[in-house]
């Protein structure tokens, strides 16, 4: 039965078992469901409770059901609380959700309090937004990362960051398409394509859902899958700089990647979240590639550019060249979800990400971005310095390292155990991530130079 | 019929924009799916004959060939004019099929589609003082002591101590508690029971992510059109039967006067799942306590589950029940979507939660509440934490009262709208419960209305046949506006009828 299956299942490695960051800090306390749920299961797995309550007709949506039970987050979540029982005076450092930690700077924070303000008074009172975002705002993103590349200001959806813009794009492209990932990738993807219903079952002997298309990324082939090797997916996620290996890829691969759709008239969702931490010539958007506008979406986010994890602002761009197989632009049918399943952003994250594409505010983002790059290089160097296979970093916050041979959890729950820092385990992303661990590159300054001195410390 | 030829000098090859403004065509006029290249254009019309004589007109006279005509199904909003855009030069096609399901959907979005008329008349007269009745968008400010809190949040953010990032995907505890607290005194609803969101419309929609796709619905006809168009994505509606303006796999349960607003559950045949807003958008009418009771009852019988929208229930001013959870055994097949647009004018800034008891159960057993936080958690990454402080100084008892201000205002905005209809020698109904004024103007087409009064009054209002079938011979008029614009469509409007 479902419920005591929830209930006992072990912690699942699987890339779905992964769930997007929450916080965990103490201070929010977020204690997740599953451990909540502790107290459902219990009370209604007890036979006479099971028998007395009442149940619907309805039936469970099998897709759910799908799912491989406990998050990876939550699941971390209870070891560090668990830990923190154990180790009352251990100070904990979160290098594992890769939540921003530095202040917003002001010229930002200014611009959405004088928005709020606003709201209080005649003239500046708005009400419903356009679904698609504010105009002073699609035409900002425009200019500001798509200058020349062709991508005009309707071709913009502003959202509440990308994760959801993620399912929208599942519901437009419906149950019946056929999806291919990196592997290890960001868990949303396949999560979110598993509730759509475009994926069988989960194959609990190589961690993979059935019907989705896993595309192996490593250290051997530069992080860049082998195309050659997969079955034509109708839709492929792919994400630049990658959480969580951090690689970003060349104008070369990404010119491949644009053909190899092009090839097989697929679509790739690019998730460009991380671009702007990228440190040499990597392409930042997929539309620096040409061709890219008939075959590719792109979706990004203001939350690791201006630590608006909480205030939550995206933005999702679709070309009016993207067509389906009969013609019809994705265009009008994501617009249509918008206009349906959505509402707009919130009107005061849209004035504080307009506030974020001011030439002031442009540069006060990409100090913050510069001061997570630089704590990005310490933890390189500390993990360099022990000997370590090291990965990422350079184009993204996150470091990747290798533990060749070793169960990620395992090395984990050892990091976790004789240094008190919090990271992620690789299987979390995917079967690809197994033998890895992502740190994040996100804290304050102090916190992550002692995490650096305690890894020294344990791996000397 | 006519076509409206366009310039010639529009016609150039690259990337040229050609507009067709077809008018008036026999008011039949329909969908055009799309349509994008010279190579690939298509039109959708009510008949075979009327295809094919567009069809022959375009190749004779602009020599389009290649056009494929199809005979399809009737739309729910016949529009006398319309704008076809196409481009020219696109030679690529992915191989990736269109949604089945996004097919199905008939037109756009009701409320767009009202704005794009909105639009239009602004542009046919620039100089008409519009007046809009139509989209429930609220126009009044938010008292200060809410924009407040959220600038003040909005600063904290800039500094070390107050600076937060990823908050709970499911929203901050105090603002459960608070709504806990305001919104279901005695209830017993509990603080994990709740989903703060970023609105009612959207919390339909994750509710849709979340069921099984073969489950029926139910809903009340006229309804607010999103539950209708979030089942149709999801793809339990069927097919649309133009004859009756119908999805072939909903049930409609018809609300009108002739049954107080609340449908005869003794002949709506079972579904798994009952969509009920009370009070209701379009009509106004707040269901009873015994009707309530009734619904619960019947849900109960059939094992359903009652998906109830709250929205409105703040501007309930009789002893209607404000949440299905007032009705005993409610907790154990009903959810409560509810928001903070219409009573806080949050309407811009984004701010809702859903309840999903812990008693609910499907069918094996597994609670709906675990499936739900697990959609939050992986579909959505929660609700702007600077508008959740808001949302908690809306519930602070100094914000509830200022907001309960500004409802009276919109309420008091409700009745001049009353009685101006009722002056004229016509049937209203609403207005009492909920900011909506349902206008009955018993034997005429409700589109027609709507244009009458546009053209005429330039007032916009909503045809109530955009909210179902059942909706057809009525208006929706919405209270929300500043007392002068009601006053003067007041006026206007007594004049014209």
């Amino acid at each position: 039965m479902s419920i005591t299956q929830n209930f006992t299942t072990p912690i699942s490695s699987s890339s779905s078992a992964f769930l997007a960051p929450s916080s965990f800090n103490s201070r929010g306390g977020h204690v997740s469901l599953p451990v909540k749920s502790l107290g459902i299961c219990k009370c209604v797995a007890t036979p006479q409770e099971a028998e007395t309550a009442y149940k619907t007709r309805v039936i469970r949506n099998p897709n759910m059901g799908k799912l491989q039970a406990g998050y990876l987050f939550p699941e971390i979540a209870r070891r560090r609380n668990a830990h923190l029982l154990k180790y009352p005076d251990a100070k904990v450092i979160s290098l594992g959700i890769g939540d921003t930690t530095e202040p917003i700077p002001e010229v930002i924070t200014d611009a959405m309090s004088k928005r709020s303000y606003a709201l209080s008074t005649i003239e500046g009172y708005s009400g419903y937004g356009a679904e698609q975002g504010e105009k002073p705002l699609r035409r900002a993103i425009a200019s500001t990362f798509y200058n020349e590349l062709g991508i005009e200001e309707d071709d913009i959806f502003v959202s509440d960051g990308a994760k959801c813009d993620i399912s929208r794009l599942q519901i437009v492209f419906g149950s019946d398409v056929k999806m291919a990932v990196q592997d290890p990738s960001y868990p949303a993807y396949v999560d979110s394509s598993v509730i759509m219903g475009q994926t069988g079952f989960y194959q609990k002997d190589v961690q993979k859902f059935a019907n989705i298309e896993y595309m192996r990324c490593t250290p051997e082939n530069g992080f860049f899958p082998d195309l050659s090797s997969i079955s034509r997916p109708d839709i492929i996620f792919f994400c630049s700089p990658n959480n969580p290996t951090g690689a970003a890829a060349t104008r070369k691969q990404l010119t491949q990647l644009v053909q190899f759709a092009k090839d097989n008239g697929s679509i790739v969702i690019h998730d460009s979240a991380y671009a702007m931490y990228i440190s040499g010539d990597n392409p930042r958007s997929i539309f620096e590639i040409p061709g890219a506008k008939e075959v590719a979406i792109e979706t990004s986010s203001f939350s690791k550019y201006a630590g608006f994890t909480g205030v939550r602002l995206g933005w999702t761009v679709i070309p009016k060249q993207l067509l389906f197989s009969d013609g019809f632009p994705v265009a009008k049918d994501f617009n249509r979800i918008v206009c349906t399943c959505f509402n707009g952003a919130s009107n005061i994250s849209q004035a504080g990400g307009l506030a974020c594409l001011s030439p002031e505010g442009l540069k006060a983002m990409r100090d913050v971005v510069g001061f997570y790059k630089e704590n990005t290089n310490i933890i390189v160097e500390t993990f360099d310095s022990l000997g370590f296979k090291v990965y990422g970093g350079k184009d993204a916050p996150y470091v990747w390292v290798h533990f060749p041979g070793r169960s990620s959890w395992d090395v984990f729950s050892e990091i976790l155990e004789k240094t008190h820092v919090v990271t992620t385990p690789g299987s979390g992303f995917g079967p690809g991530g197994e033998g890895f661990v992502r740190v994040s590159a996100f804290g304050h300054r102090e916190n992550i130079l002692e995490a650096c001195r305690r890894f020294k410390q344990l791996y000397k | 019929m006519d076509i409206k030829r366009c310039p010639a000098r529009e016609l150039t090859v690259k990337h040229s924009r050609v507009i067709i403004e077809i008018v008036k065509w026999k008011s039949r006029l329909l969908r055009v799916l799309h349509c994008f290249t010279w190579q690939y254009l298509l039109f959708a019309f009510s008949s075979n004959s009327a295809g094919q004589a567009a069809m022959g007109l375009l190749r004779e006279e602009w020599g389009i060939n290649n056009i494929t005509v199809v005979t399809a199904p009737y739309l729910m909003l016949p529009t006398p004019k319309f704008k076809l855009t196409f481009y020219t030069d696109i030679d690529y096609l992915t191989k990736v099929p269109r949604s089945v399901k996004m097919e199905s959907l008939q037109n756009g979005y009701l409320f767009p589609e009202i704005f794009m008329r909105e639009c239009e008349y602004a542009q046919r007269n620039p100089h008409a003082r519009l007046i809009r009745l139509g989209i429930g968008d609220t126009t009044e400010p938010i008292p200060d002591i809410i924009t407040s809190a959220m600038a003040e949040q909005a600063l904290a953010l800039s500094t070390t101590q107050g600076y937060k990032g990823y908050g709970p995907e499911q929203g901050n505890r105090e603002l459960k508690r608070a709504i806990a607290e305001t919104f279901y005194p005695g209830m017993q609803v509990k603080e994990n029971e709740i989903f703060v969101s970023d609105g009612a419309q959207c919390d339909i929609s994750r509710v849709q992510m979340l069921l099984d796709v073969s489950l029926s619905i139910a809903v009340q006809d006229p309804t607010f059109p999103a539950y209708i168009d979030s089942s149709v994505i999801a793809g339990r509606a069927g097919r649309f039967k133009a004859e009756s303006g119908k999805y072939k796999n909903i049930v409609y349960m018809k609300c009108g006067p002739e049954n107080n607003f609340f449908p005869d559950l003794s002949t709506t045949p079972r579904t798994d799942i009952i969509f009920f807003c009370s009070p209701n958008n379009p009509t106004g009418s707040a269901a009873s306590r015994q009707q309530l009771e009734q619904l619960v009852k019947f849900a109960k019988a059939n094992g359903s589950i009652i998906i109830y929208d709250a929205a409105y229930a703040a501007y309930i001013s009789d002893e209607s029940p404000r949440s299905i959870f007032e009705i005993p055994g409610a907790k154990e097949l009903a959810i409560e979507i509810s928001s903070f647009s219409k009573f806080a004018g949050f309407t811009g800034v984004r701010l809702g939660w859903t309840v999903v008891p812990e008693e609910l159960l499907y069918a094996n057993g597994y609670p709906m509440i675990k499936d739900y936080d697990r959609i939050v958690c992986t579909c959505f990454n929660g609700a702007s934490n600077i508008v959740q402080a808001g949302g908690l100084a809306c519930l602070s008892p100094q914000g509830f009262r200022a907001l309960k201000r500004t409802m009276r205002y919109y309420m008091e905005n409700a009745k001049i709208l009353v009685d101006t209809f009722e002056s004229v020698g016509l049937k209203v109904y609403g207005g009492k419960n909920g900011p909506y004024v349902w206008v009955h103007f018993p034997g005429l087409d409700s589109w027609d209305v709507f244009n009458h009064i546009l053209d005429r009054a330039a007032i916009v209002t909503v045809p109530g046949v955009g909210f179902g079938p059942g909706g057809e011979g009525y208006i929706r008029v919405s209270a929300f506006g500043h007392r002068e614009t009601v006053l003067e469509a007041s006026t206007r409007l007594t004049t014209l009828l």
